[in-house]
């Protein structure tokens, strides 16, 4: 079995591999945004079509939790280079902390995720056969509506329902909303615990201190996938939850 | 890849930079900007995305001190996904051109 | 027939080399070694095309009346779905790459290996996998909603089991990404000393251009199809105009991708074309640049022409034009490799040994199919022909006359190289010729059938289209011929050919400077190269010293 570090067989130089590792992480990424491209360009049309609803749907979603997730993961997004720049100078320690500091706050990040996930359980949102956008205001306790934010609401969707043409129509098209939503943070969390996962193999081969100056690529390759799954966030964020938030 | 080390003082000011711009979309999205100009909420919101991610690109993820080969394939990857982008709303847009 | 093949004079087969240098099912099945994966993905893709094959044979004997005798209307959808599926995602699109390309990549370039050897495996792997889930998909009431997929009937209405094909289709899709990955890092980084950019063998430019379409296009298909298949699945409702969903950005995703996956069908092929007609020619290849820069054009400029096949869905004069227009353009680069290499068999000393008999089928039948795409790119016509047995000719053409041909061309021609063994030059030429002829009769008539307005995917007509779909059944049969001769020589070669030597043809190219077969580590020294590709006017130690004269068959030094 091939340690950390080797040189394998098919590669002439040490740098030749590293070199090699790196262009065909650059390519992964590319083909990574390919494949989100697809669900953005899926949420662009549907957008466009159905814009009212969407902005609607979207400020159903809780904006503060959205906003401490993006703080959080740019934070993980610092700390994972912190933890390059330490192999980079060599100080083995501090790579390892870095790297736990990082995963800590990706499971934060997912942690969040599934609060937010269960608050759309409870409020039927999740698409299928019990969603229905109207449970909230035919039942406010159960999702925690009173007093003025329940009027609002249901002076806006009684606004919506009628420019739409009808309570059938609005479930229709803002399921499509949940749909995406679900689909694209889904996938984006999907991402993030595979990410978990590298990280996890990157700590323990940390603490064996396997990266150091000369030999630090895992850790830089992990880090530009992990990054690059910080960049889909930065455009989840406000397409998801900043749509229409006055 | 360059061997460029990127001190810790610039990653800081990054992560700076990249907390005032969420800052500013989050509060851009509280204000109806669309009086203004018809759309100009998400473009607001899309170009603070884009440049919170060419700041991750260039200095996280060092495409700043990377080659000219890695900068062509990061430049092509959103490249091929603005091909898709463009000429898909390109056709829905032009469906009612059409005089009938 | 005597169990001890005869020992040709001067050629034997080497001591070891990576087909005998280790035994057993477990030193096949993980290997990182990229000419055995070369081997388990002909073993894959042979069985697929024989898969397709059978479904095409029962479409042409289903339409041999009018009113069709052999199957239901229903099973008939799924006849012409299930041998679009298996043959493009599952023979077309590897085929060459797959096979050939990784098979011959290293070795064209001095290396030992791919740049990443184990995703080299693993992506057969996946292939495989992809591949398990679209057969228990035809297993379990097959599919009929065409391969085009196209939305509510594939994600709400049909009642075949889409599902499992998508998600095959889905996983399959990561196989060719893994693959590009490895080739585009491969060419960057693994190349021997001196081996620079301008003196790769242009079927590793078509390698690269390939590959920047597979992993630039194929990440949406796979997102589209998973989506599709979760609509299905969980009843969402993106495609779904009854659920305010829209079938036309379904379309969009789709031919998206799906556009350019022809491009990756055709470019390796051409690549093959390139490497056969400077051998057979005995002449350096003319327009070297060109044809490298065409592919990269052809790649580039694939990804911009999609919506052509969407003129019918209600897009407007503008869109169809822009699109047409670049559609055209397309064609231009491709007819820039049809100019260079009939320039390069201008005084040539030509000779018709199999490969070069296939690859001058493909120049001849990709124009054709080339050129009848630009009558489907032209507005007035489309709305005459779309949807037609034209366009099924069309695509044919390119797809069998051209993909296909090249495939079985660089077969032959690098077999010697694979296996050690020469195939029997005359039954294979008799094969290439049946084949010839077997495709024009199955698919000329076609080109007739849709002009007189006989729609595809239909499985009846007017009586008065009988003696042409009769001609093209019958073409059919000559065609399974020209494809069953080539699989049983192969095979018996693999036992009892004579050994070919490492260069019987000669050709220049590093991976015939290596033994047949090669080592497992391909080069016993790493080759250091300081000449110029196609050098055939230059090369007195392959007995290439102008004047040339057409070389006996199989003769070679050692």
């Amino acid at each position: 079995m091939h340690r950390t570090g080797e040189l394998y067989g098919h590669y002439q130089t040490l740098g030749q591999q590293k070199e090699s590792a790196t262009l065909g992480m650059w390519i992964f990424l590319a083909t990574e945004i390919l494949f989100f491209g697809g669900l953005f360009m899926t949420y662009t049309v549907n957008r466009h079509t159905y814009p009212d609803v969407f902005a609607f749907s979207s400020r159903t979603i809780d904006l503060k939790w959205g906003a401490i997730n993006t703080v959080v993961l740019i934070g993980s997004s610092l700390t994972m280079a912190m933890s390059v720049w330490s192999a980079q100078v060599g100080k083995k320690k501090l790579v390892t902390t870095f790297l736990i500091l990082t995963l800590i706050l990706g499971s934060v990040f997912l942690g969040i995720k599934g609060v937010e996930y269960h608050a759309k359980y409870v409020e039927h949102h999740i698409p299928g056969s019990n969603y229905d956008l109207y449970y909230c205001t035919s039942n406010p306790d159960a999702c925690g509506l009173n007093g003025k934010a329940l009027e609002d609401e249901k002076r806006e969707l009684a606004d919506l329902t009628e420019k739409v043409g009808g309570p059938v129509a609005v479930n229709s098209h803002s399921q499509l909303f949940f749909s995406l939503y679900f689909g694209m943070t889904g996938l984006h969390a999907l991402h993030m615990i595979v990410g978990a996962g590298l990280l996890l193999w990157l700590i323990i081969e940390s603490m064996k201190g396997r990266f150091t100056p000369q030999y630090n690529t895992p850790v830089e390759n992990i880090g530009l996938y992990w990054h690059f799954v910080d960049i889909v966030w930065i455009y989840l964020f406000p397409l998801l939850y900043l749509i229409d938030r006055h | 890849m360059s061997e460029h080390i990127v001190s810790p003082k610039i990653y800081i000011l990054i992560f700076a930079a990249l907390m005032i711009l969420t800052f500013t979309t989050v509060y851009a999205a509280t204000v109806d900007l669309n009086q203004y100009y018809a759309g100009l909420n998400v473009i607001v919101a899309l170009v603070v995305a884009t440049c919170k991610a060419i700041l991750v690109i260039l200095f996280f993820m060092h495409a700043y001190y990377s080659s000219k080969r890695t900068q062509l394939i990061i430049i092509s990857g959103f490249f091929w996904l603005a091909i898709m982008l463009s000429l898909t709303l390109g056709d829905y847009a032009s469906r009612s051109w059409d005089a009938h | 027939m005597s169990t001890t093949p005869p020992k040709s004079p001067g050629h034997q087969m080497p001591e070891e080399h990576y087909l005998n240098a280790t035994y057993g099912i477990r030193s096949w099945l993980l290997t990182t070694d990229h000419k055995r994966i070369a081997w388990l993905y002909l073993m894959g893709v042979t069985f697929f095309f024989s898969v397709g094959g059978i479904f095409a044979g029962m479409i042409r004997v289903h339409l041999l009346t009018p009113t069709g005798f052999l199957v239901t209307p229903e099973t008939y959808n799924k006849l012409f779905t299930m041998h679009g599926v298996a043959m493009v995602f599952f023979f077309l699109i590897p085929s060459i790459p797959a096979v050939l390309g990784n098979f011959l990549l290293p070795l064209m370039i001095g290396a030992k290996d791919v740049a990443f050897p184990k995703l080299n495996l693993l992506s057969w792997y996946v292939y495989i996998t992809g591949g398990c889930f679209v057969l228990y998909s035809f297993a379990t009431g097959g599919l009929d909603t065409g391969w085009t997929f196209y939305t509510p009937l594939s994600s709400v209405y049909s009642n075949s089991a889409v599902a499992p094909a998508v998600i095959g289709i889905f996983i399959n899709g990561f196989s060719s990404i893994l693959t590009g990955l490895n080739f585009v890092v491969t060419i960057h980084t693994m190349r021997a000393p001196g081996m620079t950019w301008f003196r790769l063998p242009l079927f590793v430019w078509a390698q690269y251009a390939t590959s920047i379409i597979f992993i630039l296009g194929t990440p949406v298909i796979a997102i589209t199809l998973l989506l599709a298949g979760l609509e299905r699945i969980f009843h969402l409702g993106f495609f779904n105009p009854a659920l305010g969903g829209d079938p036309i950005l379904f379309q969009h995703l789709f031919w998206f991708y799906s556009h350019p996956a022809v491009y990756i069908m055709i470019l390796p092929a051409m690549g093959v074309v390139s490497e056969i007609i400077p051998t057979f020619a005995r002449k350096p290849i003319f327009g070297y640049t060109f044809i490298a820069a065409s592919s990269i054009a052809i790649a580039v400029i694939g990804f911009f022409v999609w919506a052509h096949h969407m003129f019918l869905t209600g897009e407007s004069t503008y869109a169809a034009l822009a699109f047409s227009l670049l559609s055209y353009l397309v064609a231009i680069p491709s007819a820039v490799k049809v100019f260079n290499w009939t320039a390069t068999l201008y005084k040539g000393s030509i000779s018709y040994d199999t490969p070069m008999l296939y690859a001058l089928g493909f120049i001849g039948l990709f124009l054709i199919g080339g050129l009848t795409g630009l009558f489907l790119a032209c507005l007035g016509l489309d709305i005459h022909i779309h949807d037609t047995y034209f366009v099924i000719a069309h695509f044919h053409y390119i797809m069998v006359g051209g993909a296909i041909m090249g495939y079985l061309g660089g077969l032959h021609f690098w077999w010697p190289k694979i296996t050690g063994k020469l195939y029997p030059e005359f039954l294979a030429r008799v094969a290439a010729v049946t084949l010839f002829i077997g495709f024009n009769l199955t698919f000329g008539p076609q080109f007739i059938l849709g002009f007189l307005g006989m729609p595809r995917r239909y499985h009846n007509y007017p009586p008065e289209f009988q003696v042409l779909n009769v001609l093209s059944t019958a073409g059919a049969s000559i065609l399974a011929i020209g494809y069953l001769l080539p699989i049983a020589y192969f095979t018996w070669s693999v036992r009892y050919g004579r050994a070919a030597g490492p260069n019987p043809w000669p050709a220049t190219g590093l991976e015939w400077t290596t033994a047949s077969p090669p080592p497992t580590e391909n080069f016993d020294v790493t080759p250091v190269v300081d000449w110029e590709p196609y050098d055939y006017k230059n090369r007195p130690d392959l007995g290439l010293a102008a004047p040339v004269a057409p070389l006996a068959p199989a003769h070679g030094d050692d």
